[in-house]
């Protein structure tokens, strides 16, 4: 049911892409949308990482396995339990860019001849790695239909990627891995009981928009072709600020477009937020070194104090008549 | 700095790497236009492509890719375009004899799009297309 909602939705969108443009005057989608879905995604973007920024974090809580610093003889697992800034920065590095709390990710299953029994699962980490990755050289790859002229970097991506020379246009690598890591990421979600148990509509619909749009790209580009130079005509223009809209783009390549302005505003709506969240997540970006360095309760009030100095000060003649010590007379 | 200024920071470094093809654009002198292209030689008086040109314009990489296969593979020579003329399968002798200026015509669209067709390892260029082409590619 969540997987049918998900998948008539974004076949939905997708058809308003495709025939929208047939009835509506050609800048609505076009240029319209596309500038209002980036606006909303920078706009959204910032609400809500600024609405995490804001939340106060009252201990220091790095999540930790492995051994913390401690006598010089003992060595330290400074990724697993960083003690100095550069050490947090190379943990969240290895995070941002390889993920690596998935790859800790273990399977449990109950066999009947050898009881409950725990195994390293990768295959999380390696769909995850190679959908983000190809999704990065994609986005990339794009470059070339807002720059002009190209810079060398993109040109050399393009040339990276299509280096198996086969087909024409040539197939690129990255095209390929996107989609088949998007498609393992579904069936995971579909063929595993216990995860098909905890997907949510949105978890499919992340995946069926990256798909339509993986797909109709790739079906443009070999399949049922559309006019390039008309679509970086219209891509540069946006971006130059003098949006002119070509004739004679396919309706495929409106399709495309307008699930990727979904995408732009759904960003920062939903999970796909996690993005900027796994910068912002404490439990890894924080060091270990509560007992070396002080920490600072954001939440601490100034505590109004009495020093016994200023006690002393307040009843030293009563202490004196008293017969009491005192430190100064 | 506070984390939350830190985190501002990190935000609007990101916005800006995004809008960098604003930036480039701003930064580039070069014409964003699509760019003009040199009009087909007529010498057989054509006033027009050997298909539609807006199905050219799209179609036509995967027109040659058809041809060479049925050429290579097939050795099939002749291709009956959809209003029934017949034309000879062959870049350089049927492609490149109304579009001889290749460097005014098909590189200069190219180098818009950023392909670069490796046929021309191979294939001929008539001559003049290249160094016609040379004196006009700025
Ligand atoms: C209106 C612009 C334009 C013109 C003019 C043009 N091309 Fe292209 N050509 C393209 C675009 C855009 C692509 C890439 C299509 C894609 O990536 O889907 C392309 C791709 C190709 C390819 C496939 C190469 C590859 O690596 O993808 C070949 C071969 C090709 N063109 C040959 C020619 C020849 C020969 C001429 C001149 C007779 C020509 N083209 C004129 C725009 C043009
Ligand atoms: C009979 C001469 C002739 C032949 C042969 C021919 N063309 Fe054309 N082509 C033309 C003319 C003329 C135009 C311009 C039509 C117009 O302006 O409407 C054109 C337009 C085009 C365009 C669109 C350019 C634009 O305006 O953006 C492309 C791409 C193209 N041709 C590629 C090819 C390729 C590839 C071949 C070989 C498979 C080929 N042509 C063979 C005459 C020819
Ligand atoms: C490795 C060299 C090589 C490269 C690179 C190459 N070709 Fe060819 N091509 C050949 C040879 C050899 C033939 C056979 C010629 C013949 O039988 O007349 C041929 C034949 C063809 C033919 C049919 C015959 C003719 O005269 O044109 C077409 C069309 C063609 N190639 C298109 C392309 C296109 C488009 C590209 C670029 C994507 C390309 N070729 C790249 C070597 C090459």
């Amino acid at each position: 049911m969540n997987v049918l909602i998900s998948l008539l939705l974004v076949a939905g969108l997708f058809a308003v892409g495709m025939f929208g443009p047939g009835v509506t005057p050609a800048w609505v989608f076009a240029v319209a949308l596309p500038y209002a879905a980036v606006t909303l995604f920078v706009v959204g973007l910032a609400i809500r990482v600024m609405g995490w920024a804001g939340v106060p974090v009252p201990f220091r809580i790095p999540t930790t396995c492995g051994q913390q610093k401690s006598l010089p003889w003992i060595r330290q697992q400074r990724l697993e339990n960083p003690s100095r800034k550069i050490h947090v920065l190379g943990r969240m590095a290895l995070e941002i860019l390889f993920f690596r709390s998935l790859a800790r990710n273990t399977r449990t299953e109950l066999r009947k001849d050898r009881g409950l029994v725990y195994g390293t699962d990768l295959s999380l980490w390696a769909g995850a790695m190679a959908m983000h990755w190809a999704l990065a050289v994609v986005l990339l790859r794009h470059l070339r239909l807002f720059t002009e002229p190209v810079p060398a970097f993109v040109t050399f991506t393009e040339k990276l990627d299509g280096f198996l020379e086969i087909g024409l246009p040539v197939i690129n690598v990255s095209s390929v891995v996107f989609l088949c890591a998007l498609l393992y990421l579904l069936y995971r979600r579909l063929a595993h009981a216990h995860v098909r148990y905890i997907s949510l509509p949105e978890d499919y619909f992340a995946l069926f928009l990256l798909l339509g749009i993986a797909g109709s790209g790739i079906w443009m580009r070999h399949l049922s072709h559309t006019d390039i130079a008309g679509v970086k005509e219209l891509a540069i223009s946006l971006v130059h600020f003098s949006p002119t809209v070509p004739v004679g783009i396919e309706p495929l390549f409106y399709g495309h477009l307008f699930l990727v302005c979904v995408l732009l505003v759904y960003f920062p709506l939903g999970k796909l937020a996690h993005a900027p969240g796994v910068f912002l997540s404490p439990t890894r970006n924080m060091a270990n070194n509560n007992r070396a360095v002080r920490y600072v309760n954001p939440w601490d009030y100034p505590v109004k104090v009495h020093t016994y100095e200023e006690y002393e000060d307040e009843f030293r003649e009563k202490m004196i008549a008293a017969g009491l010590p005192v430190d100064e007379e | 700095m506070t984390s939350r200024s830190r985190i501002a920071l990190g935000l609007g470094v990101f916005f800006l790497l995004g809008a960098y093809p604003v930036w480039n654009g701003l930064a580039s002198s070069a014409d964003p236009e699509r760019p003009e292209l040199a009009r087909a030689v007529d010498s057989a008086g054509a006033t027009g492509c050997i298909e539609d040109t807006t199905w050219m314009k799209a179609n036509h990489q995967k027109l040659l890719n058809e041809w060479r296969t049925s050429v290579v593979r097939d050795g099939q020579r002749t291709w009956v375009s959809s209003t029934g003329t017949s034309w000879d399968m062959s870049l350089t002798g049927t492609c490149l004899k109304c579009h001889a200026n290749t460097e005014t015509f098909c590189t200069r669209c190219h180098d818009y799009a950023d392909v670069q067709p490796t046929c021309w390892n191979c294939h001929v260029v008539p001559e003049g297309g290249q160094s016609e082409g040379g004196q006009s590619h700025e």
